[in-house]
């Protein structure tokens, strides 16, 4: 008989290793899922986790893999903060889109003005209204009425969707655009334009605020009275009460810091890489970023590794499409398989495994 | 009628550092209602998951009906004709009466089959209830009736109450006693723990008295009067308050008239409770678990605000403040439970040292954590208070239970407190530990703090207590000076309102 017994220290070693080990069985029960479609196991790994960087158009690739990791990451930090907090937000991909609106709005506001200084950090500011006004909405219902926060910020997804096909086809609308859906191109106006940084790198200013706000959130959570009263609240509400926490001011603050971040992710892809308000403008970025916070096991240094490998199954996962004819949701199951083993093996973090042995009451 | 119907002899269980039972034996006849009387920690509990089959005895012999009886399970207890009404309810609230009785059965009936034995037996011993109602909607007095139901079906022979009344209204417990009566008149033993002395004195027939895991007496409760069991209880020498020969100084903290309703439904209500702390004095608060203490400390805590001018430290209002800020005034506290309240089980000493001393120990600026004071302070406390740990990075759940009860206790010592409320300051610790945090509260009065020591251990409020008050059903008696006070008179300020709490109950009880 295999029993779980309780560790009475969380191990460190298997907190570091999860992550590893759970990469690793992504592969082999990922492998074992390509092969039974036909494909080659060994080539559609070494296409999905290998090519894009060292392959033959990895100069192509490498530069995407920023692109994506970016939003990721900030996203993942964000949520993380409230994770750790054990408040939920899972509509960081309604946030998302609402800074990308907020931001574009403004933007467009301006258009054709040339005052660069002035119009892009306008937008920034924007984008983190509109999303931070956005979480606030689960915020101030669950303090106000006790509502659970995971259905309203998960429920305001549709409905930040549904703002998103009536701005572009109604009053984001380009009006030199032949009544195409879909906004003028952010990303052709100079006032706008969240340009790459460094030519084929895919660095963007959203990568650049991505990285700062590993930083900071690592600074907070390991060195700032609040951070501590964040993994508090998270560990053991009782003793957070006890410690002075107050837990409605808490969940304001957490849900208010992810949608902001998520706002500002939104706001740098529509006016970068995507370029404009189109209906289809969110491609799930806010819910991939649950997954990566979990896989970088809601610290900052993990999330930024964790957004990297996600962002690599993304590209190498469409790489994978294109080459082996592999179906999306192939690709899609392989990336949920991370979080499932990821959650699997984690208990072994606070759980030893025990083969044998007589149990007892 | 020849054997007793459960016997048991020499039942031991050891615990790792602690004696359970020790020796402990005792008859329950047929149709005998036989009190289990001491105080929590006494080992009352262990002693039924005994014979409930929850845990296996180290040594001893328990009979059943003349027959040899070693129950692996609660199940085959129950097959035995053993049945167990908790402290604690096993019930799902989404679900209704019925099948929550189904859910505990061996072999429960078809639903309308059971519904009409629930009637039926609900009837018969005076429960009313509902089959189909919704457990969620039931008072706890109701939902009690659900536990028993459910074992009445079973039809046992031995059913054992574990502090049955601790959730009931007067009026509940007036219902409950004529249906035990009535289990009685029919043949049915009860084996029935409780530390209330006069209910006992009203319903039993019998009772054995249980201290430190040991039987130290066996009596028929009705021809005691409570005082006697209250010495029986507790020992009959209560060490005589230890002199405390300095001067008191000024009012340090003063309660006016608080009430303060239940924060849940099985929460205890504060009303109208009144108390004063001088400096130099420690007051000794009394009273069985269930009664407010829980909810008296998170008042002074700060963890749950009550009116600006209920709470006055130094004649300054701070009912409204939060914890932090009656911290740096010099009003710190010692919840009663170690993990999850007093501490957070899975961060390291050094977090926990921080999570209530950084106010007062200076280790936050600007926002940020000064780690290396943190460090600091829990290694002083480890050093001070004797903590048994590898280091103060361990986990706070990897400490034993007394360790950490030391941790979390010198932590607030050691900030030099000027008011120190602590709730059962050495449960769970030592004898010699114990003596040790004792002996440190009153170091502390002696330097000029005032101590409120929220305590079920009257021996140790007797040994610390300046001024001695009993916290009951919510109320908290005046105040009397702790030296001189009688065992009769701290049975009467404990167990004895309890008599007069009838006239003051509204009627909350019937739905």
């Amino acid at each position: 008989m295999i029993r779980l017994e309780k560790r009475p220290t969380p191990s460190r070693g298997w907190a570091w290793a999860t992550p590893i080990v759970a990469v690793l069985a992504t592969m082999v029960a990922g492998g074992l899922l390509f092969g039974a479609l036909g494909s080659n196991p060994f080539e559609a790994i070494r296409t999905i986790f290998w090519d894009p960087i060292f392959g033959e158009f990895a100069f192509y690739y490498r530069g995407q893999l920023l692109v994506k990791a970016g939003p990721l990451i900030l996203i993942a930090i964000g949520l993380s903060l409230g994770f750790r907090a054990g408040i939920w937000n899972i509509g960081a991909e309604g946030q998302y889109i609402m800074g990308a609106i907020f931001g574009a709005a403004v933007g467009l506001a301006f258009y054709p003005m040339e005052a660069r200084w002035l119009i892009f950090p306008l937008m920034v500011i924007a984008g983190v209204v509109g999303g931070y006004l956005w979480a606030m909405i689960p915020g101030i219902l669950r303090t106000r009425f006790n509502t659970n926060e995971i259905l309203v910020s998960l429920l305001l997804v549709y409905v930040a969707e549904q703002i998103l096909a009536w701005m572009a086809l109604g009053p984001l609308r380009n009006p030199d655009g032949a009544g195409f859906p879909g906004s003028r191109n952010l990303g052709q106006y100079a006032s706008s334009a969240n340009k790459e940084l460094i030519a084929g790198w895919g660095m963007h200013w959203g990568v650049v605020a991505a990285f700062i706000a590993v930083i900071f959130a690592y600074i907070l959570l390991s060195r700032h009275i609040l951070g501590l009263n964040i993994r508090l609240a998270g560990e053991a509400p009782r003793a957070a009460r006890f410690a002075g926490v107050n837990p409605e001011r808490l969940v304001l603050l957490c849900l208010g810091i992810s949608g902001a971040l998520a706002g500002l992710a939104g706001l740098f892809e529509v006016a970068g890489p995507a370029g404009q308000i189109s209906i289809d403008f969110n491609v799930g970025y806010g819910f991939t970023a649950i997954i990566v916070a979990f896989l970088g096991r809601l610290h900052p240094i993990g999330i930024l590794l964790a957004g990297l490998l996600m962002a690599l199954t993304y590209i190498g996962g469409e790489a994978a499409q294109a080459s082996l004819g592999l179906p999306a949701s192939a690709i899609q199951a392989f990336q949920g398989m991370l979080l499932f083993f990821l959650l699997a093996f984690d208990v072994l973090t606070n759980f030893k495994l025990r083969i044998g042995g007589e149990a007892r009451a | 009628m020849s054997a007793p119907l459960l016997e048991l002899r020499g039942l031991r269980k050891a615990y790792p550092g602690v004696v359970a039972n020790d020796d402990v034996g005792f008859t329950v006849g047929r149709g005998e209602v036989h009190a289990l009387l001491g105080e929590n920690g006494a080992g009352k509990s262990t002693l039924v998951k005994m014979v409930y089959g929850l845990v296996r005895p180290d040594a001893g012999e328990m009979r059943f009906g003349g027959e040899s009886y070693t129950p692996g399970s609660p199940h085959e207890a129950r097959q035995t004709g053993i049945a167990m009404v908790f402290q604690h309810f096993s019930l799902f609230e989404a679900l209704d009466v019925a099948e929550n009785v189904a859910l505990g059965m061996e072999n429960p009936p078809p639903m309308r089959e059971l519904a009409a034995r629930i009637r039926e037996v609900s009837e018969t011993y005076g429960l009313p209830l509902d089959p189909a109602r919704l457990v969620g909607d039931l008072s706890a007095g109701e939902r009690q009736r659900v536990e028993i139901i459910r074992c009445l079906l079973q039809d046992p022979k031995l059913l054992i109450m574990d502090e049955p009344t601790s959730v009931l209204t007067p009026q509940e417990v007036d219902i409950l006693f004529e249906t035990l009566r009535k289990l009685q008149a029919e043949g049915t033993s009860i084996l029935y723990i409780s530390h209330k002395l006069e209910e006992i004195r009203t319903l039993c027939d019998g009772a054995t008295i249980l201290r430190l895991g040991k039987v130290v007496g066996s009596c028929d409760p009705r021809e005691k009067s409570a005082r006697e069991l209250a010495e029986m209880m507790v020992g009959s020498e209560l060490n005589p308050p230890a002199p405390q020969a300095h001067d008191l100084g000024e009012v340090m903290l003063e309660v006016n008239a608080l009430t303060v309703p239940p924060a849940s439904a099985f929460g205890t209500e504060l009303r109208d409770i009144s108390l004063q702390v001088r400096a130099g004095e420690v007051l000794g608060i009394g009273g069985v678990a269930g009664n407010g203490q829980d909810e008296l400390l998170a008042v002074l805590s700060g963890e749950v605000p009550v009116e600006n001018d209920k709470l006055r430290f130094k004649g300054e209002p701070i009912g409204a403040t939060g914890p932090n800020p009656r911290r740096a005034k010099g009003l710190l506290t010692a919840p009663e439970e170690r993990l999850g309240h007093a501490a957070a089980p899975d961060m390291s000493l050094i977090e926990n040292a921080a999570l209530s001393g950084w106010v007062r120990m200076g280790m936050v600026k600007s926002g940020f954590i000064n780690w290396s004071k943190a460090r600091a302070h829990a290694e002083h406390v480890i050093k001070d208070f004797d903590v048994r740990t590898p280091g103060p990075g361990n986990a706070a759940r990897a400490l034993s239970g007394g360790n950490l009860q030391k941790f979390v206790i010198g932590r607030e010592i050691l900030q030099k407190p000027e008011v120190l409320v602590v709730n059962q300051p050495t449960w769970g610790v030592d004898a010699s530990a114990a003596a040790a945090i004792r002996q440190a509260l009153l170091d502390l009065a002696a330097e000029g703090a005032a101590v409120i020591a929220i305590s079920q251990d009257l021996d140790e409020l007797m040994e610390i207590s300046t001024r001695f008050a009993a916290l009951n059903e919510g109320r908290l008696s005046a105040p009397r000076d702790a030296a001189g006070l009688t065992i009769d008179e701290i049975g009467l300020m404990l167990g004895g309102a309890h008599g007069m709490e009838v006239a003051h109950i509204h009627e909350e009880a019937a739905p």
